[in-house]
């Protein structure tokens, strides 16, 4: 029973997900929308619940333990305590109880996520370009004739999308469109048709409960 | 006399053979208003529609440009509509005669849907054909996957490392049809780490996939008759945020030295950052993803990476169990067919091309 309980959940609200598809009744589209928004944010705040308790416990055992880096821990969690009693007396906008201004800063949920969520995110996405460099490099060394072609069709594209591509050859723009066009989109295409179908069958395995290894395997 | 004659000549144009009818296929509340274009059409500004609800006068509902010849209209279903559309020229109007009455209603199935019901249908019923060829017991041939064999040696280098092996599930939510297969293969790699009694370090990036990554594996273990190996603390959340969540997968790599890094699930900007950190610490990294616009990135900076329908083939590949074998063989099929059709299709076109044969047009 054990199993087997999972196991018919899985199949009734499989189907009851492939449904709305088919059948575009507004009675319908408004159950399973109750049923894909309501219900997983139902699900969703117990499990934040869950996930916050991990954390902690994760940061807790570190900083006993004193393993390596651990002063950072305490970075977690303090900023763990502030953000969740600026959130909850503060709120997304300062509307709450806590005084909304205090030399010059706001204490809400939304002054914090601008000034320290929002640049450290994008101080990640900049890392992104040195990394995006130093892998090109790795891709683009021919050492094969396959790392050959793709260092030769990024080596077009790169120019062809120049404003001197035209100063080099008319041609040579077109050339470089056509390889987006055709041989990319045609690859693309092979890809996202192996995508779709391989995505119906991992749904039919798990519908049908021949695929279990999410829960750990057969039994 | 003379006057009336001129007016004639020069009098806008209205549309012609104006129907309403309910939108076709849809959820209801939706009247489709077509009609024939005006004789000006081409001079045109538009055309207005016009709506009466139940009798009552008519008021103006929309408007769209010239050489249209349809207009979706909002409506309450089970009321009655009539509709008249009017040409628009210089703040000058001509009306048509109103259309016939109609109601808009809820459809029970989407007609337009039935080629991809029939197409779903077939497909299931290939797949469900090959795993009962499988139930049979007959030997089915898979092509070799190199990424996927490449699991049990990374496997087996943490363990005679000694270090631990990194499992990361991306992004992705736990609806995501990418972190369904990533956990299946989790719950494979899960079984294999518990039996070499490597350790393995699953953060996640979402409280729920996090409980269920945290159930497979400790389901995994067990199955393998192994609970004790599982330590709550290394399957944890970390944060729903992309960067937050690459630069804490980022530390983990460079802290615990994985000797082995699995990217597999849904992934975005964040895959070539880890990717990237990954390679430089020296473990062997398998990545899998069913983003077209990070597979590149994985190519470039993992050892093995598996592309599009490899993903969902990994559980199956990795457990050996036949009917899960049958599955793939029946998408491999599948893929047949699609690719047979579409030959088929594109001859065809280009058969039209030529006007000797133009019976195929």
């Amino acid at each position: 029973m054990k199993r087997r309980f999972p196991l018919m959940l899985v199949l009734i609200f499989g189907i009851l997900g492939i449904v709305p598809y088919f059948v575009p009744h507004g009675g319908y589209q408004n159950f399973d929308n109750a049923l894909r928004n309501d219900f997983i944010r139902i699900l969703s705040a117990f499990a934040i619940i869950l996930g916050l308790v991990s954390l902690m416990k994760v940061h807790h055992d570190k900083i006993k333990r004193q393993r390596e880096n651990w002063q950072y821990s305490y970075v977690l969690i303090i900023g763990f305590v502030v953000t969740g009693l600026i959130g909850l007396f503060g709120g997304i906008e300062g509307e709450l109880f806590l005084p909304t201004r205090i030399a010059g800063f706001a204490f809400d949920i939304q002054t914090l996520y601008l000034n320290i969520i929002v640049p450290l995110g994008s101080t990640m996405f900049a890392l992104l370009a040195f990394f995006m460099a130093s892998a090109s490099y790795r891709a683009f060394r021919a050492r094969s004739l396959e790392s050959t072609l793709l260092l030769s069709a990024a080596f077009v594209i790169m120019i062809g999308l120049l404003p001197l591509a035209n100063n080099i050859s008319e041609h040579l723009p077109s050339f470089a469109q056509w390889i987006m066009d055709i041989p990319n989109v045609a690859a693309k295409r092979g890809i996202t048709f192996g995508i779709a179908l391989g995505a119906i069958a991992t749904s039919l395995k798990i519908i049908l409960g021949i695929e279990r290894s999410w829960l750990g395997g057969k039994e | 006399m003379f006057c009336f004659l001129l007016t004639s000549i020069f009098a806008l144009s209205p549309p012609t053979g104006v129907e309403a009818h309910d939108t076709p296929n849809d959820g209801g509340n939706s009247i489709t208003v077509e009609w024939t274009l005006s004789a000006d059409d081409a001079q045109i500004e538009g055309y207005e529609v016009y709506r009466s609800e139940e009798g009552s006068d008519y008021e103006l509902v929309g408007f769209v440009g010239p050489g249209r010849t349809s207009y979706e209209d909002e409506t309450e279903d089970g009321k009655e509509y009539t509709y008249k559309i009017a040409t628009l020229q210089n703040a000058e109007k001509a009306y048509s005669e109103p259309s016939e009455p109609a109601r808009s209603k809820s459809q029970w199935f989407d007609a337009g849907s039935l080629n991809l019901l029939i197409g779903v249908i077939v497909f299931c019923l290939i797949i469900l054909y090959f795993i009962n060829q499988a139930r049979k017991g007959k030997k089915l041939y898979i092509r070799k996957i190199s990424g996927l064999d490449a699991v049990e040696d990374a496997v087996g280098r943490a363990t005679e490392m000694g270090r631990p092996i990194l499992y990361s599930m991306g992004i992705g939510l736990v609806d995501y049809i990418a972190t369904i297969a990533s956990f299946n293969i989790l719950g494979e790699i899960a079984k294999k780490t518990g039996q070499y009694e490597t350790s393995l370090i699953v953060p996640t990036s979402d409280p729920v996939v996090y409980t269920v990554a945290r159930e497979i594996v400790k389901e995994s273990y067990a199955t393998i008759g192994r609970p004790d190996l599982f330590d709550a603390d290394k399957v944890y959340f970390v944060t729903d945020s992309q960067f937050a969540y690459a630069a804490a997968v980022d530390g983990v790599m460079l802290r615990e030295r994985p000797a082995a890094n699995f990217f597999i699930g849904y992934f975005k900007a964040e895959s070539l950052i880890m990717a990237e950190t990954g390679a430089s610490t020296g473990a062997i990294q398998i990545a899998g993803t069913d983003q077209i616009t990070q597979l590149p990135f994985f190519v470039t900076a993992c050892d093995f990476t598996l592309i599009g329908e490899e993903l969902y083939a990994a559980s199956a590949y990795i457990s050996k169990e036949p009917l899960l074998m049958g599955a793939i063989k029946g998408e491999d099929l599948g893929k047949v067919v699609i690719f047979g059709v579409l030959a088929i299709a594109s001859l065809i076109g280009l058969l039209t091309k030529f006007p000797v044969l133009s019976i195929f047009r």
